[in-house]
């Protein structure tokens, strides 16, 4: 007796939320237009922010939940696409949205020799590796004065355009960015090449006795997560204007992301976008309570990692059987 | 007359997967008895089992008459069972000495001390300050078995003492278990070598794919008797010729 | 340059007091704590608040602090960390961080950003003329004398005790060492909490030699791992040498330039993971 088995992927919850998605961007993209005329611009910068914020922690998601890399240095990436952003478009006279993605691309390749000295630890030692390559980059450009060392500069090469369009090109871009982050990663996963992934994160001796190259995958993962670093670093001093190490290559960017895909759910794409909403809505509230507002996202983040492993969407997950962006695969049977 | 150990319908399960299916089995005090099986018959399990390294339900395993299934390993040793584990599992960091002295952590009372291990094993007090897994296979065995005596058990129980050493050495390793039964030790080996279970032991236990496929007297036992229950042939899913 | 090979060595003296807990939690269980820093700088606010509170001696105050220290590292590890130890590093990094973000806070919130110190009454402007007409600091040498005897401890503590037989065990191999009737969880939290002597010995000594401030403890997280990383993970000694390697080093790039000093010390700990990642005095497993 024959049994024959399917493959699917799509569940119908999914195919409600990609239609849900479709509307939701059509009605942010035309946002400029329809917003009240005192609101737009702080929508759209706040947007552009949490945008970067959000792509960040997307790549974290992807190099730590998938590629099982932990990092607490990938601001390193984010300082420098700003910063080569800022100096083609400071000195090289490219135009800054166009500097945007060379600047991502200019992160993506110095994440190679990174990865040279970074793939020499591992584990909790990788983690803090890192985030000592990243104070390099941050004593480093601090001490270039043609970039204001120390205390930075300002993007000079947007001076020229008026602010409301200055900050709708800002916006779009920003826009652009979160959809590309989350397609480019779930396509990615999707794909062969992610299978192989999930395959090294749930067992790294397995997957390699199985031919899957895993030097080669982390490390296009490593390079496709800074990268995506690198644009959310160039898009935000974009929108900021103004670029200094310290603000550039804080290990802060790194910390929120965690917070955000940790209290999410880390390895679930629909984590971080849980996370950066629930950021969002903390920020929004909390912020101006200063040192006790950051005492207590820390609080909150070492109380679901001990409590809530798979972060809060993943609890709902696990519950409930949802999945907005299913990379799983499952076997249904049919007689 | 009270089995020493007793396991009624005993089930465990290796992380997701259920590993035995009911286990009865009996051991009185004094006795030597085989379990034989193929690879992943689930005789480890049973071992772990017993001495709490896999969680077990609490009346599954009764020990000395007292339930012990489910308690932690470091409670289980203290009641008296110890294990030499299958791959020895020797602590590279320390000395040969050193491990002995772990196993004697649970300062139970007994016969059993450094010296006297030293007088069995004696190539061991040569070596006692070298790292422990510097030594020779069979070495480590002994090691192994030593750090088990420290703990001074009334029930011993050795998983797999021939894996990997050469025939010379296990006839070496085999030779000493006579001294360590002659105060009245109740020992349980794990055996892959079937004619060395057979003859070391008075009964047999032969386990397949979870379950107890045959059980009896050592002497009693007809080689095709142990073959049918080791692989399982003669059961009704066997295509026959 | 003799000078300064000296400053870099007593300099050194203090990077290794940070390192020893770090290596000692890493070497028993595995664990990256990313609040090292933090909670030297804890500790060395724990002193600070206490002198306000109490008219002794800070060097009394230290001591008492200790047996405290211990109790902390002992309860912090078994009520927190521990649930966070297995194959995944992710839930001890991102709890370690968490701590370190909720230590900087509450001491933001507590002391303000300003930096403080602990007044030794002139002791640490004292120095002493050694021959050859160079002078050195009597704090600096006092740390590098209690470094190299905390080293010196540590090391006899893991072979020749009996506690640092556990230690070893469960760090070799937890199920087998509870095979033996081992808790591994109180041998974790007993290692956590002989770290934590030294984490407030640690931190009591950088107040006294330069003043604290709530956001200082990364860098000195930093400083402890880069140590840990040029010694070789698994010796105390080796801790030490990579310590006093790491502060000759940041010596040298001061004396360049105020501005590189502990960027050189960056690079050269970079250099030393390509060239040999192993680090100069690994342990060797058998």
């Amino acid at each position: 007796m024959q049994m024959s088995v399917q493959v699917h992927r799509g569940t119908s919850n999914s195919r409600n939320a990609l239609v849900g998605a479709g509307v939701l961007l059509l009605i942010a993209a035309t946002l400029p237009f329809w917003a009240p005329a005192g609101n737009a611009s702080s929508w759209m910068r706040e947007f552009v922010e949490i945008a970067c914020y959000f792509t960040f922690a997307m790549m974290w998601n992807l190099l730590a939940g998938y590629g099982g890399m932990v990092s607490i240095g990938q601001q390193a990436f984010f300082g420098f696409g700003g910063y080569v952003m800022l100096m083609l478009g400071n000195f090289a006279g490219v135009n800054p949205f166009v500097a945007v993605p060379l600047g991502a691309l200019a992160a993506g390749v110095i994440a190679v020799p990174v990865s040279f000295v970074a793939f020499r630890l591992q584990g909790g030692y990788f983690a803090i590796g890192t985030w000592v390559i990243a104070e390099v980059f941050r004593l480093s450009f601090g001490n270039v004065s043609a970039v204001g060392g120390g205390s930075g500069t300002s993007l000079t090469a947007l001076r020229g355009i008026d602010k409301a369009t200055r900050e709708t090109a800002t916006f779009w871009m920003a826009l652009a960015c979160v959809v590309a982050a989350i397609a480019l990663v779930y396509l990615f996963l999707r794909s062969k090449r992610g299978l192989a992934l999930l395959a090294i994160r749930d067992n790294e001796v397995a997957a390699e006795s199985q031919g899957i190259d895993v030097r080669g995958m982390k490390l296009a993962v490593y390079v496709v997560a800074a990268f995506g670093g690198g644009l959310a670093g160039a898009l935000y001093f974009v929108g900021n204007l103004r670029i200094s190490p310290d603000a550039a290559f804080s290990v802060n960017w790194t910390a929120f992301a965690i917070f955000m895909v940790v209290i999410g759910g880390i390895g679930r794409i629909e984590g971080p976008v849980v996370g950066a909403l629930i950021f969002w809505a903390l920020n929004k509230f909390f912020s101006d309570y200063g040192t006790w507002y950051l005492l207590g996202l820390g609080l909150l983040a070492i109380v679901v990692t001990m409590r809530f492993k798979q972060g809060l969407w993943g609890w709902v997950q696990d519950r409930r059987g949802w999945s907005l962006f299913p990379t799983r695969r499952q076997l249904v049977m049919e007689d | 007359m009270g089995a020493l150990l007793a396991t009624i319908g005993l089930t465990a399960f290796y992380g997701d997967a259920q590993a035995l299916f009911g286990i009865d089995f009996e051991l009185g005090a004094g006795e030597m008895v085989a379990v034989i099986g193929a690879n992943g018959a689930g005789k480890s399990t049973f071992m772990k089992a017993v001495t709490g390294l896999v969680k077990t339900a609490p009346h599954g395993i009764r020990f000395a008459g007292e339930p012990i299934g489910g308690l932690p390993p470091g409670e289980i040793v203290k009641r008296g069972i110890a294990l030499v584990p299958e791959g020895r599992r020797l602590f590279p960091s320390l000395s040969v000495e050193e491990n002995l002295l772990m196993g004697g952590f649970s300062k139970r009372a007994g016969p059993w001390t450094m010296e006297r291990l030293f007088k069995l094993f004696p190539i061991l007090a040569q070596k006692r300050d070298q790292p422990a897994t510097s030594l020779s296979g069979g070495q480590q065995q002994m090691v192994a078995i030593g750090r088990a005596l420290m703990s001074n058990p009334t029930l011993l129980l050795c998983d797999e003492l021939s894996l990997g050493l050469a025939p010379i050495v296990i006839k070496e390793i085999y030779d000493a278990l006579p001294a360590i039964c002659a105060e009245g030790m109740t020992v349980v080996i794990v055996e892959q070598d079937v004619a060395m279970a057979q003859q070391v032991s008075q009964r047999i236990y032969c386990f397949q794919e979870g379950r107890v496929s045959l059980h009896g007297r050592s002497s009693e036992l007809t080689r095709e008797q142990i073959s049918q229950a080791y692989f399982g042939i003669g059961s009704e899913e066997a295509p026959h010729a | 340059m003799l000078e300064t090979l000296i400053q870099g060595l007593l300099l050194g003296g203090l990077y290794c007091l940070f390192a020893l807990g770090q290596s000692l939690i890493f070497g028993v269980m595995r664990l990256t704590n990313t609040a090292q820093g933090d909670f030297i700088i804890l500790g060395a606010y724990a002193v600070i608040a206490s002198l306000g509170a109490l008219a002794i001696s800070p060097w009394l105050i230290a001591v008492l602090l200790l047996p405290l220290a211990f109790g902390f590292g002992y309860g912090l590890q078994r009520q927190v960390l521990n649930s966070t130890l297995g194959r995944d590093p992710l839930p001890s990094l991102v709890v370690t961080f968490g701590l370190s973000i909720v230590i900087q806070n509450l001491l933001l919130q507590l002391f303000s950003a300003d930096p403080r110190s602990i007044e030794t009454e002139g002791f640490n402007t004292q120095s002493i003329a050694l021959p050859g007409g160079i002078s050195v600091g009597t704090l600096p040498l006092v740390i590098l004398v209690l470094a190299v005897a905390a080293t010196a401890a540590l090391q006899w503590l893991f072979n020749r005790t009996h506690v640092g037989r556990a230690f070893r065990a469960v760090s070799d191999d937890k199920e087998t060492a509870e095979l033996m009737g081992l808790n591994a969880h109180h041998v974790y939290a007993l290692a956590t909490a002989v770290a934590f002597v030294l984490i407030a010995l640690a931190g009591a000594l950088q107040a006294m030699r330069t003043t604290v401030a709530p956001s200082d403890g990364p860098l000195l997280l930093l400083f402890a791992f880069e140590a840990v990383i040029i010694g070789g993970m698994g010796s105390f000694w080796g801790t030490l040498v990579g310590a006093l390697l790491l502060g000759v080093t940041q010596q040298i790039g001061f004396r360049i330039d105020p501005g590189w000093g502990i960027w050189f010390g960056h690079i050269v700990f970079l250099a030393v993971l390509v060239v040999r990642p192993q680090g100069l005095f690994p342990k060797t497993r058998g």
